[in-house]
């Protein structure tokens, strides 16, 4: 026996008040310490499928439909441009690089891009089996379309118009998978990737059957990502496209941060929600101590006539309510991981992508010091009516 | 050796008690008598150190209460004085063993050996695991007298032991008090208004 397995003792002998306190907490700590990680994974995938990309070009429409579209491929697209107006771009004296995408088909709901093969470098793409495509119609793919769709080097896939797996198919003419590649922790890994010739011939074939006499000089892409020689264009050069050109110019980073100030707002909402609810949580904590302390004097009194000190009778007090809280925390972390892994599969459902980590974020270690300075707290007041009690007196009131 | 002398005391300079002088050898026992609101319960907590004395003294085994602070006093209380309460108390969350070895906990012993010797001494060895609240008034009294000796005190204070319990309970408990005193070699000062006990003690004062 030691103040330690009292303290547990006496919030197991009361457990419907400990519970209630407790399931306050785990929900307040759960809720913030969810709300964290979905911040910090959502970001970290944002950032990642950042790197390397300056701006955007495409058409006219909604920048951060283009964004989303050509950086994180969960958008439609805003339409098509021009190949001979794109190349004027990236021959600019401020383009460091760029690459051409062509993208709007899907297999199985994968989305089949179009792109030059630097597209694969920018992601830092490894081949995992297999080789690059020589020839039209050849594809790469993504480690997440390898492992959720089983395809395997040698596969015929026939792709569908749009975005969904519902669209059209192009029956006619099938892609061929000649590689596969290692997970490289971006957007790349739930793409099917083919060159820009691939593209365009499975479009001419579909919708020029009719044999018209088309030159096909005419090309289109559907966006294009450059990056910049120096930083300083990001200022000039997108509002010189958008101001001179029928193009669309956007940057990622602006888009982003707008997006993440917009579902910000509800973030914040949240948290200050989950706040009030480990206020009330630390409350209750009180409420419960307080109450039992009445119940408990004769008890606390005999404890000091067999001789502990008044510090020890408070430290005990102090404890039961450190207990709690700290097992608050414990079990908020635990709902939080549970979370993840339900959005994480809820995202995976419908966008492809998934996010998981069981990382603890440094603001998880000051949702710790708020559990116990909780803890503390709330347990101040009934552990000083301990210290100050007077035990000849309730003896005598007995 | 337990010596008192011009012990007096008042609750907020309103109520005035002034005690007689107790002067005990070494293994004599003690009665005192007194009906309500002579300031016995008073008079047992001064001799405890729950309560500080205004003038006098009191020196239990050559220590003068009064120069003790009050962390010594819950040091000189947890290796001399066992307290038998009027009312039983617990520590509710625990077991009758578990409220035993806090007891020992809190005087830093460990005895498992020592609980049982005791329990089945005062015949509630079965009781051993059972929760506090659920004893009879009985049990819950032998179960105090346990928590008062369990530390091996060298006083064990009684506060009207007796009270509630019909002539046969009455003697029982008290020869069950002054077995366990003589056997774990502590002296007892038992406090009471119950005249039936006089009898049983050969020194007794009324106050």
């Amino acid at each position: 026996m030691n103040i330690f397995k009292l303290s547990i003792k006496n919030i197991l002998n009361k457990p419907l008040s400990s519970a209630i306190s407790l399931a306050l907490l785990v929900l307040g700590i759960g809720i913030i310490s969810l709300l964290l990680q979905l911040n910090s994974l959502i970001k970290n995938q944002m950032d990642n499928n950042l790197k390397g990309i300056d701006m955007v070009v495409g058409a006219k429409g909604s920048p951060l439909q283009l964004i989303l579209s050509s950086v994180y491929h969960v958008d439609s697209p805003t339409g098509n441009i021009s190949l001979d107006e794109a190349e004027k771009i990236s021959e600019n004296r401020m383009v460091g690089s760029s690459i051409k995408l062509l993208y709007g088909d899907n297999y199985k709901g994968f989305r089949i891009v179009g792109a030059e093969k630097k597209f694969i470098d920018l992601y830092k793409g490894v081949i995992k089996e297999g080789k690059e495509w020589k020839n039209s119609y050849e594809v790469l793919v993504g480690s997440k379309v390898h492992k959720k769709l089983k395809i395997n080097i040698g596969d015929e896939l026939v792709s569908s118009h749009g975005l969904r797996e519902t669209g059209e198919s192009h029956d006619d003419k099938s892609f061929k998978v000649v590689g596969i590649l290692k997970p490289s922790n971006s957007v790349m890994d739930q793409l099917i990737i083919t060159s820009p010739q691939s593209v365009w011939s499975i479009h001419d074939n579909h919708d020029h059957q009719e044999g018209d006499d088309h030159l096909h000089n005419d090309k289109e892409i559907t966006a294009m990502l450059i990056k910049f020689k120096s930083p300083m264009n990001i200022i000039q050069f997108p509002r010189q496209i958008n101001e001179n050109t029928n193009l669309q110019a956007a940057v990622p980073s602006y888009e982003i941060s707008r997006l993440f100030k917009l579902f910000g707002f509800g973030i914040e909402t949240l948290s200050y929600l989950a706040y009030i609810i480990i206020i009330v949580s630390g409350f209750s904590l009180f409420i419960n101590l307080f109450n039992s302390m009445s119940e408990r004097k004769y008890e606390m009194a005999l404890i000091r006539t067999l001789g502990a000190s008044r510090f020890q009778l408070s430290t005990m007090i102090i404890f039961e309510s450190l207990m709690l809280t700290i097992s608050g925390f414990i079990l908020g972390m635990l709902f939080s991981r549970f979370g993840v892994m339900f959005v994480s599969s809820l995202m995976e459902e419908s966008l492809n992508y998934s996010i998981n980590s069981f990382r603890i974020l440094s603001e998880e270690y000051w949702l710790l010091g708020l559990s116990v300075l909780i803890g503390f707290i709330s347990s101040t007041i009934p552990a000083l009516q301990v210290y100050n009690m007077n035990i000849s007196k309730i003896l005598a009131d007995e | 050796m337990i010596k008192t002398k011009d012990v007096q005391f008042s609750y907020d300079n309103q109520v005035f008690f002034k005690f007689c002088d107790i002067d005990l050898k070494s293994n004599e026992n003690l009665l005192i008598v007194g009906s309500s609101g002579i300031g016995k319960t008073t008079l047992l907590h001064l001799l405890a150190g729950l309560l500080n004395l205004n003038s006098g003294s009191i020196e239990l085994f050559g220590k003068e209460l009064s120069k003790l602070s009050s962390y010594q006093l819950d040091e000189f209380r947890k290796n001399n004085i066992g307290i038998v309460f009027q009312r039983p108390h617990f520590v509710n969350s625990l077991t009758v063993k578990e409220n035993l070895q806090l007891a020992q906990y809190i005087a830093n012993k460990k005895d498992n050996n020592r609980i049982e010797t005791i329990l089945k001494n005062l015949n509630i060895f079965d009781k051993l695991n059972k929760k506090t609240n659920q004893l009879s008034q009985g049990e819950k009294q032998r179960v105090s007298i346990a928590m008062a000796i369990v530390n091996s005190p060298k006083l064990i204070l009684a506060d009207e032991p007796t009270s509630s319990l019909d002539d046969n309970n009455c003697a029982n408990v008290i020869k069950l008090l002054k077995k366990q005193a003589l056997e774990f070699e502590a002296q007892l000062i038992v406090i009471t208004h119950d005249s039936r006990l006089k009898k049983h003690f050969e020194k007794s004062i009324e106050l």
